[in-house]
């Protein structure tokens, strides 16, 4: 049969057919798989593509004082970021930017390493825009495709260099950290606490990022308009603090009559919670917002006055005579001696320990004394003899069961720990088992050798001299609900509560008799830290009243040269915290009018107390 | 009976209708959020469209008697401009990487691999019309296959692989047509299959048993038999060195065909976002110029090969399902036209015309959902192209005055 034979062809033709069909249904089929099937899929695939998150940053919580008052808060401010889809596009954008506004090398290098490390998500281009570039680049915005300009918040310090070393700062997230997860809900250009409360309280204060949808095409170009949808930010809780803003200020305004450097702590020995802590030098926290300034950081580290430093947490200092509160404590712990107890040697400005003779700080001596009177006149001698009656073991261990030993665990981040040996073996392996003698007992006794203490560690044992109950209150800024009740008991209510009139007797008539207060009962004791690099450097804590202490205010003033100049400071602080700002009124103070009559009085420092009380 | 009546009118309505959709979705395809060159484009397509119609209606006019007579000649003319192009021919559009533009003085004349599938269905149809017996050996097939492949082998040459296959559908289907046994053509085909199953050993050998039993139980002539088994060895032999041979992105594209994840963002990609675009659509598809892949120009060449995911995600499965039928509807008239079209030469051409635009539809519309492996031939009626859609409405002209002349044939002799 031929192959064009009518039958033949049909037969074909109804072959041919049945072919064609068959081959529709499998293409249909395939169709049918993707778009009916698979749709939930492939929309969500879809979406994917075209919408791109653009995280919303969550402003952080705000920082109060005790009553109200914002010690950190956030103001909008512009960011510039940029979504490309290559890195060309970046180099481009940004070459075109630099008519506008100009960038240096390392800013065009990190935006370029920043965009390597994450092509997909928009990257950082300038933050806290200045208001001018931001209008130049939106009046041009066809021109920079890709180009999100976004309202942040930006965090801000009403009260900057007040309350810097305690708020601490923020700053961009490295990538060691994100890579290492230490902090939770963060990404690229997140903004974290760096040091002080915004490091300590991060993890409240940060918040949640919002996000954003931006429609972008396949080249990364974004299209115009929003793409709508997405997450609101939350903002971090609002962080109280204990701090007395008032009170902080007032610090912050008497200290340069006192001093260059140093720190100042009120605490309320209640209940720990921390009123003021001031650190001097200090630095404007505001700088680090957006980036800190490379050169203002490299003269803030070279800096031999460590503006960074918080003084009143990291700062190590001797802690001098108002250790000797810490022997008598230990002394009557021990059951060794009571307030009437004389010494075997009476004090002629020095004592003769084997070969080597100890100075009393007076030279002209202070006679035989009782501890009360040992006290409140300071007597080095007293206390050497103390120390060679507890002995050096038992200094060390009763020390560090009272805490000198270790931290106070303030909620600051940083602290020092205290240098202090516990046991005699530290000696044996700085000396040798045979390099040192009882000698160091006698450094010990007066707050010198090997003891170093911070201020926020002493002010811990002078709470803990305020309270009723022999518990040592831990400082801290932000009270926790029943944090109270943990604090540990470390002595017999009895022998503090004994320690306290001759602690009074400082201030009525010892070496702080100059610092005395109308109308309040204060305790204190003053001290100088010897200091082989320069002048000596002043300590002086005191609480009040006496009868019911409300306050304890300690002070360590660097090169300060002796306690009783820094004890009129801490008086004048007690006063203002307990008699509120009309203290002052009564204050004996001597206010010198120039001869050209300038209008506002000046106030003398140190300098018009420091020839009433001489050394 | 009039001229009117002799035209076939569902044909030319699944040919307007197919029409209409392919403009709308070019027109669509060029919409994007950043507007390119593409968006003003469906008008040049318009301008071809009118070309392509005048070129229908003037071979509508064309005896096929005339055309049988000239076949050769333009065959022939056609394989030299086919050779002209493979030295001076240029790239352009999407197909930049190949020589397959014939450019005189910088303006692009077209492309010659278009017409040169006209020209070999023509001279295939002049072949195996002369013929009153099927061939039934592998030998008789010897000129037909020389006659497809010459043009196959100068457009693969380009390098054009997608429309190099075209012509062997053409090749397949016009001698299925004309009789040829499936087992037969089974046999012709085995070398390319064993080439293709030679990367795996296991499926390689039990491909070489099934020939060896099928040689057995056709009982070709014995040096028949020989040469193809022996051809079949030495595909699986050499598949490695011709493996190695390949432009890297052919390569690529058969590996990505394989799997689209294996490097998604370079050629996979294609892939990739075209299932999306289509799978995105749904049923009812995400509105007329509202898809998103489009618009936003994920879509790699979609104006081109890829304008039918355009089309999926626009119109969803129904919009899907209409214009396969469309299709299917086309495929189906052009059959029964073959069928019973008043001489052999008509009657082989149409069905050749038929498998062109079969091979089309089905590469390109399967390589859109993975079913295919990639390959940048066109889709009729849709894609942008003035070569293609004057060839294709050529083919639509020839058709129709088959289907003419089978209906007015023993009424207005004349």
């Amino acid at each position: 049969m031929n192959w064009n034979h009518p039958h033949e062809l049909q037969r074909r033709a109804f072959a041919t057919s049945v072919l064609v069909v068959g081959v529709f249904l499998v293409l249909g089929g395939a169709f049918f798989r993707l778009q009916v099937l698979g749709w939930g899929q492939y929309a969500v695939q879809s979406r994917n593509n075209q919408f791109r998150p653009v995280a919303v940053p969550a402003p952080r919580g705000i920082i109060v004082d005790r009553h109200g008052v914002v010690l950190a808060t956030n103001v909008p401010s512009y960011t510039i970021s940029l979504l490309a889809s290559s890195h060309d596009v970046v180099r481009a954008t940004l070459d075109s930017m630099a008519k506008y506004t100009p960038f240096d090398s390392t800013q065009y290098a990190g935006v370029l390493g920043r965009h390597e490390r994450s092509p997909d998500n928009p990257v950082v281009i300038m933050r806290d825009a200045p208001f001018q570039v931001v209008a130049t680049l939106e009046e041009r915005k066809a021109s920079f495709p890709g180009l999100i300009v976004q309202t942040e918040p930006k965090r801000r310090y009403p009260h900057a260099d007040i309350v810097s070393h305690l708020l601490g700062y923020v700053g961009e997230v490295s990538e060691e950290e994100l890579a290492g997860g230490e902090f939770a809900r963060s990404r690229m250009g997140t903004l974290v606490g760096r040091g002080g409360l915004e490091s300590q309280y991060d993890d409240d204060l940060r918040g949640l990022d919002g996000e954003r949808l931006v429609e972008v095409d396949a080249l990364g170009r974004m299209v115009m308009g929003e793409g709508g949808g997405g997450l609101e930010p939350q903002q971090g809780d609002t962080l109280h603090t204990a701090l007395d803003f008032d009170l902080q200020q007032y610090v912050a305004e008497l200290f340069p009559a006192f001093g260059e450097r140093g720190a100042v702590v009120a605490m309320d020995p209640r209940d720990g919670a921390i009123l003021a802590m001031y650190s001097v030098p200090s630095y404007d926290p505001n700088e680090f917002i957006g980036g800190v300034d490379p050169e203002l950081w490299e003269s803030w580290l070279a800096s031999e006055s460590t503006p960074l430093l918080n003084r009143a947490v990291q700062g190590l200092y001797p802690p001098a005579s108002p250790w000797k509160l810490a022997m008598a404590l230990m002394a009557l712990e021990r059951g060794d001696v009571t307030l009437e107890t004389k010494m075997p040697v009476e004090c002629r400005g020095g004592y003769q320990y084997f070969n080597r003779y100890f100075r009393c700080w007076r030279a002209a001596g202070h006679a035989d004394l009782t501890l009360a009177e040992a006290i409140e006149q300071s007597c080095d001698v007293y206390f050497y003899q103390l120390g060679l009656m507890l002995g050096l073991d038992s200094t060390l261990r009763d020390a560090a069961e009272l805490g000198f030993g270790r931290k106070t665990g303030v909620d600051l981040p940083a602290e020092m720990a205290p240098v202090f040996p516990e046991t005699t073996a530290y000696f044996d392996s700085l000396y040798g088992p045979r390099g040192w003698t009882n000698a160091v007992a006698l450094n010990m006794a007066i707050g010198q050798g090997e003891n170093s203490q911070t201020l926020i560690n002493m002010m811990r044992f002078y709470a803990l001299l305020a309270r009723d109950d022999g518990r040592a209150p831990t400082p801290t800024l932000v009270p926790r609900e029943g944090g109270e009740a943990d604090f540990p008991v470390l002595a017999s209510a009895a022998n503090v509560a004994q320690l306290r009139p001759p602690l009074e007797m400082v201030v009525a008539s010892g070496t702080a008799i100059a610092s005395r207060i109308r109308n309040l009962r204060i305790a204190g004791k003053t001290g100088t830290a010897q200091n082989s690099h320069g002048l000596d450097h002043g300590w002086f804590i005191g609480f009040a009243p006496v009868d019911a202490p409300e306050v304890v205010v300690g002070a360590i003033i660097e090169f300060g040269e002796h306690g009783s100049s820094v004890a009129p400071m801490v008086t004048r602080i007690i006063a203002r915290h307990l008699l509120g700002p009309d203290a002052d009124r009564d204050r004996p103070v001597r206010w010198v009018l120039p001869a050209d009559s300038a209008p506002t009085p000046e106030q003398l420092g140190p300098d018009s107390t420091r020839g009433v009380t001489g050394r | 009976m009039t001229r009117r009546a002799g035209l076939d009118w569902p044909l030319i309505l699944a040919v307007v209708a197919l029409l209409l959709l392919g403009i709308a979705t070019l027109y669509s395809a060029g919409q994007t959020d950043f507007p390119t060159l593409a968006a003003g484009i469906w008008r040049r397509q318009l301008l071809w469209l009118a070309v392509g119609i005048i070129g229908a209606v003037l071979i509508f006019r064309v005896s096929p008697r005339i055309l049988e007579w000239a076949t050769p000649f333009v065959y022939i003319g056609t394989v030299a401009l086919l050779v002209i192009t493979l030295f001076f021919g240029t790239g352009a559009g999407t197909a930049a990487g190949s020589k397959s533009w014939l450019a005189i003085a910088g303006v692009r004349l077209g492309q010659p691999a278009e017409l040169a599938k006209l020209a070999t269905i023509l001279m295939l149809a002049r072949h195996l019309a002369g013929r009153r017996e099927q061939p039934r050996t592998a030998f008789e097939l010897l000129p037909a296959g020389i006659i497809a492949g010459i043009p196959l082998v100068l457009v693969a040459a380009q390098p054009d692989l997608g429309s190099a296959l075209v012509f062997l559908g053409i090749f397949f289907a016009m001698l299925f047509w004309v009789g040829v046994s499936p087992w037969l053509l089974l046999l012709v085909a085995s070398p390319v299959i064993s080439l293709i199953l030679a990367f795996s050993t296991g499926l390689w050998g039990a491909w070489i048993v099934f020939v060896t039993i099928l040689l057995l139980w056709m009982r070709p002539y014995m040096l028949e038999a020989l040469v193809m088994w022996g051809m079949n060895v030495l595909m699986g032999v050499v598949a490695l060195r011709l493996w190695t041979g390949l432009a890297e992105y052919q390569q690529n594209r058969i590996l990505s065909f394989l799997n689209p994840e294996i490097d998604p963002r370079a050629t996979g990609w294609n892939v990739i976002q075209s299932k999306v675009a289509i799978g995105s659509g749904g049923l009812f598809g995400k509105g007329f110029v509202e898809g998103t892949q489009k618009r936003l120009a994920f879509l790699p060449a979609q104006h081109t090969d890829f304008i039918y995911p355009v089309l999926a995600e626009e119109f969803g499965f129904v919009g899907v399902v209409v214009s396969l039928s469309l299709f299917a509807l086309f495929f189906l008239i052009t059959i029964r036209i073959a069928r019973h079209a008043v001489d052999t030469f008509s009657c082989v051409m149409v069905a050749g015309m038929a498998g062109m635009l079969l091979t089309h539809v089905v590469e390109n519309v399967g390589m859109t959902v993975n079913v295919l492996p990639v390959t940048g031939i066109p889709l009729p009626f849709y894609s942008y192209g003035g070569s293609f859609l004057i060839i294709c409405l050529m083919t639509i002209g020839l058709t129709l005055r088959v289907a003419w002349d089978a209906r007015l044939g023993g009424y207005l002799e004349g």
